[in-house]
Order: C-alpha cells, then sequence, then structure tokens
C-alpha cells in the first residue's frame, strides 16, 4: 500500500488497540464485552495486514493460536475453580476475593471497575480467544496464494 | 468436595478442557497428543459410567450452574428456576453411555488411521469438542443451553467431516452439511423463541409445567421436530447423510453416528418431557412413525445399489434410524392411554435398545470399512475382493456387524429389532411387516456387500495387504465384542439400562419434579 495508507495505518493502530482493549476491560459495566472489544482489536490486525501486507505485518500465526487456546482454557478453567461451590460460580465476587470483589453501588454512578468477580477475568479470556481466532481468520486469508503484492 | 455431585457438568467441562488445551499439548509432539486425547476422553468415560450407575440407582440427577449449591433449582422467594440447570434422567445417563464409548473408542482408532495428516491437533481438538457438544445436548435441562450445544455439535462435526480437505469430496460433504444444519440450528432457535416469548423461561421442566399447546406452540413443535429430524437423518432430510459418512474419516463417522442419534434423543426428549401428553400424541406419534417408515424403505432401498462400501453402510444406517423412530413413534402414538403399558412401552423400549446396539454395530462396519480403505485405498466394491485372505480379523469384525445389522441371531440388531416387531405387529401388523422385510433386504445388501470386498480369489493387487494396526483393530474388538454380549445377555441390558431410559421418557412427572418439585412453582 502507498506511504499514506501506512502512516494513517501506523497512527491508528494503537488508539484502535486501546480502544479494544478498553471494551473488553469495562465489559461488566458498559454495553460491549470480550467478544465486541476482541473485533475491535483484530480489526487493528486487519488494518496492519492491509497497510503492510501479511508478511510486514509481524503477526504470528503460531503465537495467535497460541493465544485463542489459552483464551478459551482460561474461561474454563475459571469455571472449573468455582467447583468449590458449583461449575461457573463466582467465586470472586462480592468479598469472596483479592480483586473485582467490592459490592455494586446501588444508584446512578460512574461505574466501579472492581467488582462482578469473575465476569471481567471471562471477558479478557473471552477477549483474548476472539482477537487472535478472528486475527489469524484474517492473517490466514491474507496469507493465502495469489495476493498480489 | 464430592466429585459425583459434579459429574453431569464434569462429562461436559472435561472434553471441553481437553479441548483447548490439545493445541497447547500438541506443541510437545504428536505421541503427548495422542495420549492426551485418549486420556481426557477415557476420564470423562469413567465419569459418565459413574453418572450412569447413580442415576439408574438413585433417578434424575440435577446441577445449577453457577450457584451456590448443586441442587438449589428454585432460590428462595422465586418460584421459577432462573440459572442454567442441567438435569440428568434415565434417557440422558443412556446416551452418556453411548456418547462415551464411540468418542472414546474412535480416538483410539484415529491414532494410526489419520496419522500422517498436518494439523492433528485440530483434528483431536474438534473431536473433543463434539464429545463435549454431545454430553452437553443431553445433560442439559435449558432449551437454549440446548440450542448452543447443538451448534457446538454441528461446527465440530463439519470441521472433522472437511477435515482430509485434499479430497474434493470432503469439502462438498461438509459444506451441504453446513447449510443444513444451520438450518436446523435457525429452526432450533425460533422454536426456543417462540416458547422463551410466550412463557419467559427456558427451563424445560419449567415450560412442560406451563405448555398450552397452543398454536404457537405447534409452530414451535414442528420446526423442533423438523431440525431435529434433520439432524438424526431421517428421510426426507436424510441427504448430508450419505455425503458426510463417505467422506469423514472411519472414526469420525462412527463418533457422527452417536451424533445423529443425539438428534433422535432430541426429538424424544421435546416430544415426550416438553410437550408430553399435550401434543396429541396419535397425531405426532404417526408423524414420527411416518418418517421413521420413510426412512426404512428409502434408506434400504437406495443401499441396494451403492457401490461405495461407506455409501452403502450410510444408507442402510439411515433405515436404522427408521427403526428407532418407529418404535418410540408406536410408543408415542399411545402414550397416555392403556395400551402404552401393554405394547406401547415394549415399543419404545425396542426403538430405544436399537440406539445403542446401532451405535456399536454401525461404528464397527464404518471402522472395518476404514481399516479396508486404510489398507487398500478404495471403498469401491467392484475393486475390491478377496480380502479375508489377507485381513481375517476385518472379515469376521465385518460379518459380525453385517449380521447384526440385518438382525440375525445371536447378534444385539436381532434383540432389538424382535422386540420392535413384536410389540408394533400389535400396534398396526403392516408395519411390522414393512420393517421385516426391509431387514431380509438389509441381510442380501450385506451378503453381497461382504461377498464383494472378502470372498472369493486373492487380487493380485491386494497380495500384499496386511491386517490394520493393532491401535485399530482394538477398537473394532471391543465394538464386535459388545454387538455380541448384548446379543446373548438381552434380557439383562434391556432391564438395566434400557428399562429406565423409556420409563424416564414417559415419566414426565418425574422429570419436572427433579426441578420443580412437587406442586411448587406454577398453579
Amino acid at each position: 500500500m502507498s506511504k499514506l495508507v501506512r502512516t494513517i495505518g501506523w497512527l491508528l493502530y494503537a488508539p484502535i488497540l486501546i480502544f479494544g482493549f478498553y471494551v473488553i476491560m469495562h465489559g461488566h459495566l458498559t454495553p460491549g464485552g470480550g467478544f465486541q472489544g476482541g473485533a475491535v482489536v483484530a480489526s487493528g490486525f486487519a488494518l496492519l495486514i492491509v497497510a503492510y501486507g501479511a508478511k510486514g505485518a509481524g503477526l504470528k500465526e503460531r503465537l495467535l493460536s497460541a493465544v485463542e487456546s489459552g483464551g478459551a482454557l482460561i474461561f474454563v478453567g475459571l469455571a472449573f475453580l468455582g467447583l468449590g461451590a458449583t461449575f461457573f460460580y463466582n467465586f470472586l465476587a462480592a468479598g469472596g476475593g483479592v480483586v473485582f470483589n467490592e459490592l455494586v453501588p446501588s444508584g446512578p454512578n460512574p461505574g466501579d471497575l472492581n467488582t462482578a468477580g469473575t465476569l471481567p477475568l471471562m471477558n479478557w479470556a473471552v477477549g483474548l480467544k476472539v482477537l487472535s481466532g478472528l486475527g489469524s481468520i484474517v492473517l490466514l486469508l491474507a496469507l493465502f496464494p495469489g495476493e498480489e503484492e | 468436595m464430592d466429585i459425583l455431585a459434579h459429574v453431569p457438568i464434569l462429562v461436559v467441562g472435561i472434553p471441553l478442557l481437553g479441548a483447548f488445551a490439545t493445541p497447547l499439548i500438541g506443541r510437545a509432539g504428536a505421541r503427548a497428543r495422542n495420549w492426551f486425547a485418549i486420556f481426557i476422553l477415557l476420564l470423562t468415560t469413567a465419569l459418565a459410567i459413574a453418572l450412569a450407575v447413580s442415576v439408574y440407582q438413585s433417578g434424575p440427577r440435577v446441577y445449577v450452574l453457577g450457584g451456590q449449591s448443586f441442587g438449589f433449582t428454585l432460590p428462595s422467594g422465586y418460584f421459577f428456576p432462573i440459572r442454567i440447570i442441567l438435569e440428568v434422567d434415565g434417557m440422558s445417563a443412556f446416551f452418556a453411555l453411548i456418547i462415551a464409548v464411540t468418542t472414546l473408542l474412535g480416538a483410539i482408532y484415529s491414532t494410526a488411521f489419520i496419522a500422517g495428516h498436518s494439523g492433528l491437533e485440530k483434528y483431536y481438538a474438534l473431536l473433543l469438542l463434539l464429545a463435549a457438544g454431545m454430553f452437553g445436548m443431553v445433560v442439559t435441562g435449558d432449551a437454549f443451553n440446548f440450542f448452543v450445544f447443538l451448534e457446538i455439535t454441528s461446527i465440530a462435526a463439519t470441521g472433522l467431516v472437511a477435515f482430509r480437505t485434499g479430497r474434493a469430496e470432503s469439502s462438498e460433504a461438509a459444506f451441504k452439511m453446513m447449510v443444513l444444519y444451520n438450518i436446523g440450528g435457525l429452526f432450533v432457535l425460533l422454536a426456543v423463541a417462540i416458547l422463551y416469548g410466550q412463557y419467559g423461561a427456558l427451563n424445560f421442566a419449567y415450560l412442560a409445567r406451563l405448555i398450552e399447546y397452543s398454536l404457537l406452540d405447534v409452530i414451535a413443535l414442528a420446526l423442533f421436530v423438523l431440525a431435529l429430524a434433520l439432524k438424526a437423518g431421517a428421510v426426507p432430510m436424510h441427504m448430508w447423510v450419505p455425503d458426510a459418512y463417505p467422506a469423514a474419516p472411519a472414526p469420525i463417522t462412527m463418533v457422527m453416528v452417536a451424533n445423529t442419534q443425539i438428534g433422535l434423543y432430541g426429538l424424544y426428549r421435546i416430544c415426550f418431557t416438553l410437550y408430553g401428553l399435550k401434543l396429541t400424541p396419535a397425531l405426532v406419534g404417526w408423524i414420527v412413525i411416518i418418517l421413521g417408515l420413510a426412512s426404512i424403505f428409502i434408506g434400504v432401498s437406495m443401499a441396494v445399489i451403492q457401490r461405495d462400501l461407506k455409501r452403502l453402510i450410510a444408507y442402510s444406517g439411515i433405515a436404522q434410524i427408521g427403526y428407532m423412530l418407529l418404535g418410540v413413534g408406536v410408543g408415542l402414538a399411545v402414550l397416555g392411554t392403556p395400551a402404552l403399558n401393554s405394547y406401547g412401552l415394549m415399543a419404545m423400549k425396542g426403538g430405544i435398545f436399537h440406539i445403542i446396539n446401532h451405535a456399536f454395530y454401525e461404528g464397527l462396519l464404518f471402522l472395518a470399512a476404514g481399516a479396508i480403505s486404510y489398507r487398500t485405498g478404495t471403498r469401491n466394491l467392484d475393486e475390491l475382493g478377496g480380502l479375508a485372505h489377507n485381513m481375517r480379523w476385518t472379515a469376521i469384525f465385518f460379518i459380525i456387524g453385517g449380521a447384526a445389522i440385518a438382525g440375525l441371531p445371536p447378534f444385539n440388531g436381532f434383540a432389538s429389532k424382535l422386540i420392535i416387531y413384536e410389540s408394533v405387529f400389535k400396534f398396526n401388523p403392516i408395519l411390522a411387516v414393512i420393517a421385516l422385510l426391509a431387514s431380509i433386504l438389509t441381510l442380501a445388501i450385506y451378503t453381497r456387500a461382504f461377498q464383494s470386498a472378502f470372498v472369493g480369489p486373492q487380487l493380485p493387487a491386494y497380495k500384499d495387504v496386511r491386517e490394520a494396526p493393532a491401535s485399530m483393530m482394538f477398537p473394532m474388538g471391543v465394538l464386535a465384542i459388545l454387538t455380541v454380549l448384548f446379543g446373548l445377555f438381552p434380557d439383562l441390558v434391556v432391564k438395566y439400562l434400557v428399562t429406565p431410559a423409556a420409563q424416564a421418557l414417559v415419566n414426565q412427572a418425574q422429570y419436572i419434579e427433579a426441578i420443580l418439585g412437587a406442586g411448587l412453582g406454577v398453579k
């Protein structure tokens, strides 16, 4: 692609990533969540691939694949950790653990990030899974033979 | 921690965890990956057996996901279940056993059969995912959850059928499956949405207590029956089966047989447990019977003309699905009448017994066909011949499978078909006659198939063919032993495995009470 596209792509890449991670992080407070945030991050990958080509974007299929498995494992693993009570039991919420353990304040409020127990962690797991999954799909489509560079 | 209390979710959770761990374990080498997949499925099989034993001994088991306690189905102050609840009754446990055996043997058989392909960590991941989805479908007591697991099995099965991408037939069959499964999945989603819109709930037990059989409910039932009959491969929604079964690797074809039977499970669960007596049993029962008869007739008559061995087995498998629909359809048609106890329940037992028998002998036939194509590279009956000289054990296994599918004593197919003939004859003699004739035709088909593939002089092209490797012989041996044992002791199997399953279907009140308690919940 032209220098113009490359420069703009390079400039936009970081904001897109930050916005995607923000959507994942705030999944339990605002609309969006792991899937949506992961898709936003993957769209950043797609921008890089369009601007720099599949080889020049610096994305590794092997790494993405590992992150994808890892995200899914974290999700199922968190569900297993609840087995003290039941599968998927939210063992961190409302004082049960060290993070995300505060009670949700009632009434209008700006949103307390440190709530909801395992839900933010599961959002991260889903986010990692989706950003790497969609990222590798885009990458593999770009890597297929027949592309013009 | 009481492991047994968590078993209903562990049979879903452990294969799921294994599926996502397999790609990472696969980096440590092929051996580690194969052993890991087998270990996970072995563990799941042990859990499924423990689950079945506990359910058969002490009645349905419920499990509340994410609750403070697994048995806490109705949170205090509520009159309806608000969480996803799993419920395992005799029928679920029966199917869990079938899934466990077929997936475990499939993974063992795969180690040699599929070796040498690239991307095998994804193959095993999809196999484990398929197992998780099938277990999920049979243990869940939640309509939307049922849809989610249905989609998981569809996606995993499509991926596995398409696995050998080098072959054009694989991609074509997988594409066909994907389209049809998606249509079926959307039908189920729409039906679930209709029920949810009317009653504001997704729990099967709660819905069963509320359901009124309004026009919308009838539409939902029609959508469920269509989609699940499609998944079961019943005629006239069978067109994907003869493409998908031959295209898939042999062990996957065996697991796919269990996967189609889960469609039957869903059909029975919806008809008996969700709608029960409210659904004008005679009409719906006859619809199921006609689906079954069409499957028997079309399946057998299409199998006669096949030249491809696996395609032949696939078509005769469609006919066997027809027997299961026929038996249970007769039970449904007489539900709530005195005839249920005189022959209806017996017909259901025959149909349900046939399910487990079918999983074993049909799996055995597909594995034997897989062994043939593994060694000779072809499944064309015109090219094959004289293989009994070189593949003695495979020939014996094929005879056992063929005799069982044709309903010859002393194999298991005879036992279940006899129950179906006897009880269906009391309901309507013509149905029994058609079923019997189709069975005779099946015998002719398998005599021809065996004769073409195994009998005759040794062909020069297959002079150096050897017996399949041990990891492929072992699953066939296990299935052959089960086929013979179930045929020799059908009374024990019917008493301890099949009767609880049939009774669980008929006893709708027990299913509801396990979650809602007697009289609690809805007025």
